[in-house]
């Protein structure tokens, strides 16, 4: 399981530079970015080679910050790769609430990042299916 | 009990001395303060007429503009040499207020502000942190006193520099803390930021009041700091904080009866109602000599809880103040108290009870949102659990306030922290359109 640090965010201007910039300022290096939003608020989810520190900073520096587990795919480069990987947690009952990607840092391959309901179980099956789950240690330092 | 010869007197004894207190009251007030006379002989009463407590119900009342009127000290009736402290009111809602108080008054105070602190258990072994602040507001000094009467270490920290307060409670060993509920729940937000949990200390009570607050607050506060939470109530127009409190049953506040008569009325006939009802807390002082009130409509909505109390005292009690007939917002034609927003905000799990009503003008119209922190555990990454949270608020405040306001979910943290009283509405409707 990776985990993803999420940010609560007023939709105000600047917010998210300021985000940015105490991480930057920490020396927390992301990895991965992606911004929801609705009218009045949103959400940023990011994956980052130090996700507890990058909490703490965060916190420290008045923004609402969480861990979330999230599962991380290295997608085969063929067509039909993705779908795949949906096909089989489709068939096994799993939601996928939100899905982003991004390129691993050693450039090779495509990883994709799942907010499933039951992520032990979204592993393991993916696992099962021959799919390459990605261990966390291949993103970031566990701290 | 602090004084058990008056805290558990008998009712008859009690109306006896009310009723001698009265008189002396009346009649001090009759010949020494200008404002009374004129109320008194334009209502054709005279204080010697008075035969039985019930007669009160014939007195002029007197409310904040009379005090407004003769600032400073045209209110008072002791002559300035025997007037040994005065405090004010913080005069948010206008002109303040001017109160003295004679040498004799303030001992008094002091007994009732250690009857009060006794009500949460306290001893001369307890160590009172004192977090209200000194100075003009009655608060600080008010419990100063009674700390001290009682025998008490008393730390005299008064409000701000939350961090040092929180290294003051663990290093000096405190037991007792006299704060207002929202800076009580501040300080244990800043402590677990030090990473210093409350709970693990020896504070084992709080006296909390100066503002209006909830039961869900209160589960709140003994979950947070693990202590006895108990409401007390009082007013610088009256005396300051003193004039009742809770007791350990925690089930309304014992009123110090042989000090204060209180009345209910309803706030628009102002005729008195059954203990029971609600309506406007109306307050006679018996033994101020500084400035005595007669008939002060304080605004204030309660009741008086019927049936005695287990505690012993017999003091009758007033249930936990709902809000204030000058606090309350009509929006829309329907009366909104903030402090029922807040208890609807304390029932949901994810959200802080920090919360500020904010009033604006959309064109002609009054517009209404309240701001919500989300919690500090709540998981942000999904958009849809963070809709549901404010979908949840919004209904909840709609079923429990009968009116739909807009929610708005701001970041943890935002909405500033108050060290005194909390500033939950916040009216924009006089600085243009939004």
């Amino acid at each position: 399981m990776v985990q993803q640090v999420s940010v609560f965010l007023e939709n105000t201007s600047g917010r998210l530079a300021e985000l940015t910039r105490v991480l930057g300022d920490a020396g927390v290096n992301m990895r991965a970015l992606m911004v929801a939003d609705t009218a009045e608020f949103g959400v940023v989810r990011l994956i980052c080679d130090r996700p507890r520190a990058a909490v703490d900073v965060l916190e420290r520096a008045g923004f609402g910050a969480s861990i979330n587990e999230v599962i991380a795919v290295a997608v085969p480069d063929r067509p039909g790769g993705l779908a795949d990987v949906l096909g089989v947690l489709g068939e096994q009952g799993l939601n996928v609430e939100y899905a982003y990607c991004f390129v691993s840092p050693s450039g090779a391959a495509a990883i994709d990042i799942f907010r499933v309901d039951d992520p032990l179980r979204a592993s393991a099956v993916l696992t099962h299916a021959g799919i390459v789950v990605v261990e966390p240690a291949a993103l970031y330092v566990s701290d | 009990m602090f004084q058990p010869d008056f805290e558990a007197m008998s009712r008859d004894e009690l109306e006896a001395l009310q009723l001698e207190r009265l008189r002396a009251t009346l009649t001090r007030v009759y010949e020494n303060v200008p404002t009374y006379r004129e109320k008194f002989d334009t209502a054709g009463f005279r204080p010697d007429a008075l035969s039985s407590l019930t007669d009160l119900a014939t007195v002029p009342f007197t409310v904040k503009d009379d005090l407004r009127a003769a600032y400073p000290y045209g209110m008072f009736a002791a002559p300035m040499r025997e007037i040994v402290r005065v405090h004010s009111s913080s005069g948010t809602t206008g002109q303040v207020t001017v109160v003295g108080y004679t040498r004799g008054d303030i001992e008094r105070w002091g007994d009732l502000m250690a009857r009060t602190l006794a009500c949460a258990g306290a001893t001369p072994d307890d160590v009172v942190q004192i977090s209200y602040g000194y100075g003009l507001f009655t608060g600080g000094l008010g419990v100063h006193y009674g700390s001290e009467r009682l025998g008490c270490v008393t730390i005299p920290i008064s409000g701000g520099n939350t961090k040092r307060q929180v290294q003051v409670m663990k290093d000096f060993g405190v037991t007792i803390l006299a704060a207002t509920p929202s800076y009580a729940l501040l300080l244990g937000e800043t402590a677990l930021e030090m990473g210093i949990d409350v709970r693990d200390l020896p504070l084992r009570a709080g006296v909390f009041g100066a503002e209006p607050w909830s039961e869900n607050m209160r589960t709140q506060l003994e979950e947070t700091l693990g202590v006895l939470a108990i409401d007390i109530y009082g007013l610088s127009e009256v005396l300051g904080p003193g004039v009742a409190a809770e007791c350990s049953e925690k089930h309304g506040l014992h009123v110090n009866e042989d000090h204060f008569i209180i009345e209910i009325v309803d706030p628009e006939t102002l005729q008195p109602v059954p203990d029971g009802e609600m309506g406007e807390v109306v307050f006679t002082t018996i033994t101020k000599e500084g400035i005595p009130v007669i008939r002060y409509r304080t605004r204030d909505i309660s009741r008086i809880i019927p049936g005695p109390c287990a505690c012993g005292r017999t003091f009758r009690r007033m249930q936990r103040v709902s809000g204030r007939t000058d606090d309350m917002l009509i929006i829309r034609g329907v009366n909104v108290f903030p402090s029922q927003i807040e208890q609807v905000l304390t029932g949901i799990p994810g959200v802080a009870p920090h919360y500020q009503v904010v009033l604006s003008k959309h064109g002609s119209l009054d517009h209404v949102e309240v701001h919500v922190e989300v919690g500090p555990d709540f998981a942000f990454d999904e958009i849809r659990a963070l809709e549901k949270l404010q979908r949840r608020v919004s209904a909840e405040i709609a079923s429990a306030l009968a009116i739909s306001i807009g929610v708005k979910l701001v970041e943890p943290k935002s909405i500033q922290r108050s060290e005194g009283k909390a500033k939950r509405v916040l009216d924009l409707r006089n600085e243009g359109s939004v």
